[in-house]
């Protein structure tokens, strides 16, 4: 029988590496696997690339990892907003490294990905400060950047809904990034707040497939606070 | 900087916004920045039916919720708590930058620090070695929106002019502004440079160019 349910954090987790990349799903305080990650700094793990819209917020989940210096460079769109006070700190003391990356791109990156496709051209951000020593090319009269897939070794997400298939439900702005995530680590770990019978998810309803879901473990994690 | 002398009176941002959302026909999809723009939304004349895109996925974002009954799973770009209209949908960050990179939305309104009279956009860091740097959306809705319109202040703090020549800060996206709405005058980015549409009563249009870093052309 098929089961991707851990008993616990500790479980889903095992076997996770110093120098991983990771792909955290979340956008705000929104859809962020916030148990699972305070999981991976209690693996002692460390020397990590973080993928994220943001930095983290206030003192849990990715500020934590954070603010514990596990982190190595960050590959992120909006990292400074609103109680991000751990991110600022740590990158004006140049101790992590950051590369910014427009929002479309970052999600478009994981998606190439998880399709098989190692590199795409894009406007977005052609000719700006980001871009500087990319490779281009014109289409239609307008330069395009190369931009290459974003690969994790592992994907933290955070579902609504979940069956031992791993077939995924999310909640309203949940979903942002966490679908784009789970298709493109090679390990993909979910935290949901809730455990369906397989078949009780409606098939159309259903936002990621199992296929993408390596491990799964319970949290009620209850609503966003933030 | 110009002694300001005369009779009239800058619009504030909610006006600002107000006026904006006049041109804003029925069936537009729109997404709108942080800032002036996200006050649009609340100036759209009744009865017209305008979507309301936020780039973390919905499509139909209503108004913000009454105390007391908010959806904590239910935030915009902005990470403001919203409510979701009748006929609104969720997707996810991929999805929600095909429909901005496809070219499927009608407008973006974005702020800016400097708009040139090329319709080059800076709006997204003050400096080439800001100390904390972020972009989000900007250079994506820039480069994507069938339509780029930008809702901000006529001048800085200081008076200096934000409409000028060329950006001095680091540019989002190059060519991209169709319209300027600040709060002394509304200008259209036209291929030989800017024209005003229509200014605030009272304001002569020297008093408007005195304020304004490059050449503008009068009304047509």
């Amino acid at each position: 029988m098929i089961d991707k349910f851990s008993s616990s954090i500790v479980e889903a987790l095992d076997g996770l590496t110093d120098g991983a990349t990771f792909l955290l799903g979340g956008f705000g305080a929104v859809g962020q696997a916030n148990e699972l990650i305070e999981g991976v700094l209690e693996t002692g793990i460390r020397d990590l690339t973080v993928v994220a819209n943001n930095a983290g917020y206030g003192k849990v989940g990715l500020a934590r990892l954070l603010k514990e210096g596990r982190v190595r460079k960050l590959i992120c769109s909006y990292p400074r907003i609103a109680g991000s006070t751990v991110f600022e700190e740590l990158y004006s003391a140049g101790r992590l490294e950051l590369e910014l990356v427009p929002q479309g791109t970052l999600a478009e990156r994981m998606r190439a990905a998880g399709a098989g496709i190692p590199a795409f051209y894009t406007p977005s951000g052609a000719g700006t400060l980001l871009m500087e020593g990319k490779e281009t090319r014109t289409f239609d009269a307008q330069e395009h950047v190369l931009e290459e897939a974003l690969h994790g070794d592992v994907a933290l997400v955070e579902a609504w809904q979940a069956d031992r298939w791993g077939n995924l439900t999310y909640r309203a702005a949940g979903r942002n990034f966490n679908p784009v995530c789970a298709m493109a680590a090679k390990l993909t770990i979910v935290q949901t707040q809730h455990v369906c019978e397989l078949g009780e998810l409606d098939p159309e309803a259903i936002v990621t497939p199992g296929l993408f879901v390596d491990r799964i473990v319970h949290i009620e994690s209850g609503d966003p606070q933030g | 900087m110009t002694e300001i002398t005369a009779n009239w009176k800058p619009r504030s941002r909610a006006q600002i916004a107000a006026r904006l959302a006049m041109d804003i026909p029925e069936g537009w999809t729109v997404n709108l920045g942080i800032g002036v723009p996200t006050l649009v939304a609340d100036h759209v004349p009744e009865g017209r039916e305008v979507i309301f895109h936020a780039e973390n996925g919905i499509l139909g974002v209503g108004p913000a919720p009454a105390e007391g009954d908010v959806n904590r799973w239910l935030i915009n770009a902005g990470k403001q708590h919203v409510t979701l209209l009748k006929g609104g949908s969720y997707f996810h960050h991929a999805d929600s930058f095909a429909m901005i990179r496809g070219r499927h939305l009608d407008l973006c309104v974005l702020g800016a620090y400097e708009v040139s009279e090329k319709g080059d956009l800076a709006n997204w860091a003050r400096s080439s070695d800001d100390s904390a740097p972020a972009v989000g959306g900007a250079m994506d809705l820039a480069k994507g929106a069938r339509r780029l319109w930008v809702a901000m202040q006529h001048v800085t703090r200081e008076g200096a002019p934000r409409i000028t020549k060329s950006c001095s800060y680091p540019l989002t996206a190059a060519g991209c502004v169709k319209r300027i709405y600040t709060d002394l005058a509304v200008i259209e980015v036209e291929a030989d440079g800017l024209r005003v549409i229509e200014m605030i009563d009272g304001l002569s249009f020297n008093d408007l160019q005195a304020q304004t870093g490059a050449e503008l052309k009068r009304p047509a």
